[in-house]
């Protein structure tokens, strides 16, 4: 019996791969414009869709400042001017403490991820500390913090330092720990010192774990500037003390602005370090983050 | 042709390791290699055949007997290429020279220079991701002869390629063997690849590893590929596979120094 000619042969294969490949590998700009923006565009036209249903069919009249209609929200919100300047004062400050406390957060969180991965015993020391930056209730403490360091921006920037954390010194550690056992031979048998190996191969192989763990450390900042901000509810206004006085006065077209702009903003952040990573790692880490959305 | 008696590079005299945990990995290792010979190592797996490499290298210290190594320029092929991903095929090349702080330009140089003998020059610019298998670990072996050893410790270099891949490293292997002049210990778990690049096979048994049976190699470098194919070639290695099955033990050779051999060429 003869196997049947029909079925694809490896011939066939090689014909159909390449060709489909390149239709499937360069489509034109704009088909990739198109694939790269289409589905979140779609999903935000669904959430809008659903956000109108809700505002108009959902709830009554009386009842429509819970979830104000988009269109509402644009007009108050954001072509007032007052309102506006508002929003965008209070996104400023909100933004310039989770940039700070983000900063600090980088350089504690990768210097004690360094000093744990040099030895067991500075590791078995620190990293219960490091959790307990997780498991701390982190809100019952921000009125202390307010007592020790006042209600400006230090101990805004405190609260996202601690937010913020966990997460760089666990993948930072990960990562300089990820080392192959061969790789550190080779350094020990070519007399490499401490330093160098860190320098050379621990820390640039750590590089795609740590830009992992600043990407989800970005977005803890962005909301630890803003619960700080909400539970101070005092000294200059950032986006959470602002969330909190529209709350209060039943503003709810700004408050679901300023809601909105705060995820922006952990959007862009996170986005950026996706670039950055892609960037800085791209060219030799497969799985460095994707810039697209 | 006689053999001209070299000075052993290498010498164990009844070396044993024990690690901590109790597992005794080589029982009383007797072996001696000559400079500029070329021993391969066959043995079945956890025999200690890479514990012996790590204890040459220094990586590891033996726990019994003794250990003569007569150069300190030792160049160490791992099973993995032991590439840094994020460097290019020059930078990984040239990272030895770093490390041992030579200057840039004669890094440069050599790189350069290891590169064009592993055939690799059109990929200096790659990443270690952008090549095949074969190539990464040809990058690995320019890395080390970078540093122009005198002992070079292979560690199944290519047990995780194809034959055919395979086969071809060995050839260039043999090549680089014959123009730069080092001394091999190559472990692998292939009989065929042991008999067609070394000059002696040794056969190590099952663990706590020891050397049960040492074979010289009579066929002459350089060798053709074809020689795979040879009646005499096939003969020897079914020896050396019957003494690794344990069927057939010839007690290992009292060296140093090897024996003479009548017929093998010399480099």
């Amino acid at each position: 019996m003869s196997v049947g000619t029909d079925i694809p042969g490896p011939h066939d294969a090689t014909v159909a791969g390449p060709t489909q490949a390149a239709v499937r590998l360069r489509p034109s700009r704009h088909e990739r414009w198109l694939s790269l923006w289409g589905p979140p565009f779609l999903v935000l036209l669904a959430v809008t869709g659903v956000w109108y249903g809700v505002s108009y069919l959902l709830l009554d009249v009386d009842r429509r400042f819970l979830l104000p209609p988009p269109h509402d929200v644009l007009q108050v919100a954001f072509l007032d001017r007052y309102n506006l300047a508002d929003l965008l004062d209070g996104l400023w400050l909100s933004t310039r403490v989770a940039f700070l406390g983000f900063a600090v957060a980088i350089v504690i969180g990768v210097a004690l991820a360094i000093a744990m991965s040099q030895a067991r015993w500075i590791e078995r020391s620190l990293y219960p500390y490091a959790v307990m930056t997780q498991t701390i209730p982190i809100l019952a403490m921000v009125p202390l913090f307010g007592l020790w360091f006042g209600y400006g921006f230090p101990s805004r920037t405190l609260v996202v330092v601690i937010f913020a954390i966990f997460p760089i010194i666990a993948s930072t550690l990960f990562g300089l720990q990820s080392v192959q056992r061969e790789h550190h031979d080779l350094f020990t048998l070519h007399g490499a010192n401490r330093f160098t190996r860190l320098w050379k191969l621990q820390f640039p192989a750590a590089l795609p774990a740590v830009f992992t763990g600043l990407r989800i450390a970005a977005g803890l900042a962005v909301i630890g500037a803003i619960v700080g901000d909400t539970f101070f509810r005092q000294g200059e206004a950032g986006i959470g003390i602002l969330i909190d006085r529209y709350q209060s006065r039943l503003q709810s077209e700004q408050m679901v602005a300023a809601i909105l702009l705060s995820s922006l903003l952990g959007i862009v952040v996170f986005w950026f370090f996706g670039f950055l990573a892609k960037r800085v790692v791209g060219s030799w880490h497969e799985s460095a983050g994707d810039a697209g959305p | 042709m006689l053999r001209e008696m070299r000075n052993p590079v290498l010498t164990f005299d009844g070396m044993s390791k024990r690690f901590a945990d109790g597992t005794v990995a080589l029982a009383g290792v007797d072996l001696s290699v000559a400079s500029g010979e070329f021993v391969g190592v066959v043995g079945p797996s956890g025999c200690g055949k890479s514990t012996l490499l790590r204890i040459v290298s220094g990586l590891t210290a033996a726990s019994e007997g003794k250990v003569m190594v007569d150069t300190d320029k030792i160049g160490y092929v791992f099973q993995d290429p032991t590439l840094l991903p994020w460097r290019t095929v020059q930078a990984n090349v040239e990272l030895l020279a770093e490390l041992g702080d030579l200057p840039k330009q004669e890094r440069r140089r050599r790189a350069n220079e290891a590169i064009e003998l592993v055939g690799l020059s059109d990929f200096a610019r790659h990443h270690p991701r952008a090549l095949s298998g074969g190539m990464r670990m040809r990058v690995s072996l320019a890395r080390s002869l970078t540093l122009q050893p005198e002992l070079f410790l292979f560690d199944e270099p290519f047990g995780a390629l194809d034959e055919i891949t395979r086969e071809r490293l060995n050839d260039e292997l043999l090549q680089l063997f014959l123009t730069q002049q080092f001394t091999a210990l190559f472990v692998t778990h292939s009989v065929t690849e042991a008999v067609f690049v070394s000059k002696r096979v040794v056969v190590m048994s099952g663990r706590p590893g020891r050397v049960v049976g040492d074979f010289p190699v009579p066929f002459e470098y350089p060798r053709a590929p074809r020689l795979r194919f040879d009646e005499e070639f096939a003969h020897l290695a079914g020896e050396v596979s019957a003494c690794l099955r344990g069927e057939r033990r010839r007690p290992s050779q009292p060296s140093p120094p090897p024996r003479p051999v009548e017929g093998i060429a010399h480099r």
